[in-house]
């Protein structure tokens, strides 16, 4: 009997079309536009200007504070300008935007292809390189990871998770980088266990890539206190407190971090990204994104420069099929529809996915009619019905003692909804209300 | 068989007295002295419960002002200044008038000045919209006429024009409560100065992108030029973030900005038709 979380979960449809595509590098784009904010927290502060020439892995933005990213050029160049561009976020946000002149990387990234498996960082060095890449959780959340490799005092991790989840519909990025990039996976799990001072890493994978499964399982012999371990298929394994639930059979306190209970939840793409940090000395300036669609031409993997287009990406995928009215950037599932197609990839951007008219459109929404299909599809264990309700009558201070705020806004129980109500647009707005509440609190 | 009746019925009669003794007893013992002043302020008060004077309801409101030092930091918009003289009489004071207010939308970007570049199929509401995305439009500043703030008005003040998709505010209905400023998102709508005989001069746009983006979004823009500011008298307006403000408090209505806005993203509110008639104007006066 394979693994899973216990609690709630649905089985959306997988149409993982791009799965047997090799990663193929994108061709250079034209021009690139890096917008500032990529990460959760404070954006980071351009230090180049309008007319400075910039080299691939050059830093163009400085991290502004703990909770924040380096941003580094993808692309060599001259900065046209610094301007806000609208980007996934639906909004014009500040942005270095670079036209492209020749592929000149700094020098000090080391880009032979060479597996480098000795490790002669010691933890201090490897989170030091890890905030000056400018690493961020690279499974959707952006979250900087030198802040999760940071354990507070007093607390002690006992156990690192590898996510190779990927339990979003239709996405194969990390999917294709287990499979291709393997040997350097393993090295970057080594690093990331360095850096937290644990001796075991688990990776956890959905049963519906065996070939990953098994061919990480081969390699892992040779990597000392990496285990890999095959997943039941649900929808939302990937959510951290579901994995470590699947894996460990830990409970995360509501309110609380992993790292409460012993574990650190790191993305097979942050991984893969610390590995060419920490041994290549290559900043985060790239990663893979998957480009796919249920009429698009040619579903592909891609290797893509933060700040490429989206256009480009579509037309490298056979260009964009004429019924579409919908692209989304993301999973399908938590994914959030673009407003333009020309809005810049960044690093949380794990998938581009353009969807037929026929499947663009909400359904009519009718009444709730109480079946509690929703109760039961929440992986958090709470009551999505009651929360749209108050969230309706701006009962703000209830949701909050409804845990609102434990939602991870997976959409489980959107999908389930019969009357087809927009629960976590509701749901949402209660969590940006509770914060307000909570932050005028402590004011 | 008589004699339980009346066993039955002189039991239960000493109860009751015994029982309303206690009871007079108590009522005496917790008695509350209120403010009689309370209950003549509040019978003044219009009754609408809207909170738009900031406290809990009228009967809020009235607790407050019989006890504050100074009345004239007080006032219900929505009785006005008949209404806060009635109130002030009671507690034997007089209240100060001030200048009546009104709700105005600083958006003009009907479909025809700014086009629709994406389609919004979710739950009608701008609170929901905004987390999603800037606006169905070029422009994220502006108004993305899903109507909360028709839903929050409790006066039937508002309501979106069809054509425009714009909300339009009555101007007899209208009671300045501020119900709409705190629903509206994108924080469009202000409360500004009524003006003389309704007469007001506004900036219509809250749009701080550059010129040369905010034209693009749309026509009827603020493009931050600051010509409105260097032809005003009156030193009544500053530009900020490439958006220009009319200090409703300086302006003297004298419409020289009006003239002069490329954009024609100043408006100018119930003033009788120019002689000399400019085009494009006369139509944003119509619109609004």
């Amino acid at each position: 009997m394979l693994k899973t979380f216990a609690k709630g979960g649905v089985h959306p449809p997988e149409n993982k079309f791009s799965a047997d595509r090799p990663i193929e590098v994108l061709p250079l784009p034209a021009k690139v536009s890096i917008p500032v904010s990529q990460h959760i927290g404070a954006p980071a502060t351009i230090v180049v200007a309008k007319g400075d020439k910039v080299k691939v892995g050059q830093l163009i933005a400085q991290s502004a504070g703990f909770v924040s990213a380096n941003i580094h050029s993808s692309v060599s160049g001259t900065v046209e300008s610094v301007d806000p561009v609208l980007d996934s976020s639906g909004y014009k946000r500040q942005a270095v935007t670079i036209v492209v002149e020749g592929d000149e990387w700094e020098p000090t990234i080391d880009r032979s292809p060479e597996l480098k498996r000795t490790i002669d960082a010691d933890a201090q060095t490897i989170i030091k390189k890890i905030a000056e890449a400018g690493i961020v959780g690279l499974g959707g959340a952006t979250f900087p990871s030198h802040v999760k490799l940071s354990v507070p005092t007093g607390k002690k991790a006992d156990v690192l998770i590898i996510n190779g989840v990927e339990c979003e519909p239709y996405l194969t990025s990390d999917h294709r980088l287990m499979l291709e990039k393997g040997h350097e996976l393993m090295v970057g799990i080594q690093l990331l266990m360095r850096a937290l001072g644990v001796d075991k890493a688990m990776i956890g994978i959905e049963n519906n890539k065996p070939d990953a499964i098994k061919y990480l399982s081969d390699i892992s012999k040779d990597y000392q206190g990496i285990s890999v371990h095959a997943l039941k298929v649900k929808y939302p394994q990937g959510g951290e407190k579901q994995l470590i639930k699947a894996l460990i059979n830990r409970e995360v306190p509501s309110g609380g971090l992993p790292i409460d209970i012993g574990a650190v939840v790191h993305n097979v793409g942050t991984a893969f990204a610390v590995y060419e940090a920490v041994q290549k000395n290559k900043p985060l300036f790239e990663r893979v994104v998957t480009v796919t669609g249920k009429n698009l031409a040619k579903p592909s993997n891609f290797l893509v420069r933060i700040g490429t287009p989206v256009t480009d990406l579509i037309a490298a995928a056979g260009g964009l099929p004429d019924d579409t009215a919908k692209v989304v950037n993301g999973g399908p599932m938590m994914g959030k529809a673009v407003t333009d197609i020309s809005v810049p990839v960044t690093k949380g951007t794990s998938g581009i996915i353009v969807f037929p008219a026929n499947e663009s459109r909400r359904k009519a929404d009718s009444v709730c009619i109480r079946c509690a299909k929703c109760v039961t599809a929440c992986p958090m264990g709470l009551e999505p019905y009651l929360l749209i309700r108050m969230s309706q009558r701006m009962m703000f201070d209830k949701m909050e003692h409804e845990r609102v705020l434990d939602c991870m806004e997976c959409g489980s129980c959107s999908f389930e909804c019969p009357a087809n109500l927009p629960l976590l647009d509701y749901i949402r707005l209660g969590k940006s209300e509770v914060n307000k509440i909570i932050r005028a609190r402590k004011n | 068989m008589n004699s339980i009746i009346i066993t039955a019925v002189l039991v239960l009669s000493l109860l009751g007295v015994a029982l309303a003794i206690v009871l007079y007893l108590v009522a005496q013992k917790f008695k509350v002295i209120e403010d009689p002043r309370i209950d003549l302020v509040e019978a003044v008060l219009p009754g609408a419960n809207c909170g738009g004077c900031g406290y809990p309801g009228c009967r809020g409101f009235a607790e407050a002002f019989v006890k504050t030092d100074d009345i004239g930091s007080m006032f219900c918009p929505v009785g006005g200044n008949d209404t806060m003289a009635k109130a002030a009489e009671v507690l034997g004071q007089t209240a100060e008038a001030k200048d009546p207010m009104i709700a105005v939308v600083r958006c003009s970007g009907s479909p025809e000045q700014r086009k629709r570049l994406v389609e919004y199929d979710g739950a009608s509401s701008c609170k929901l919209a905004t987390a999603l995305y800037g606006g169905d439009t070029g422009c994220q500043y502006g108004c993305l006429g899903l109507g909360d703030c028709v839903a929050v008005c409790k006066f039937d003040a508002i309501y979106i024009d069809p054509v425009t998709l714009l909300p339009v505010i009555d101007e007899e209905k209208c009671t300045a409560c501020g119900a709409c400023v705190k629903a509206c998102p994108k924080f469009i709508i202000e409360l500004r100065k009524k003006g003389p005989k309704g007469k007001r001069i506004f900036v219509s746009c809250i749009n701080k992108d550059k010129g040369g983006p905010a034209r693009k979004a749309c026509q009827v823009a603020c493009i931050g030029c600051g010509k409105c500011v260097k032809v005003c008298p009156h030193d009544a307006i500053t530009l900020e973030n490439n958006l220009a403000y009319i200090d409703y408090n300086k302006c003297k209505l004298c419409r020289k900005c009006v003239e002069e806005c490329p954009t024609g993203a100043i408006l100018e509110i119930n003033f009788p038709p120019r002689k000399q008639k400019v085009e494009g104007q006369a139509e944003n006066v119509e619109n609004n």
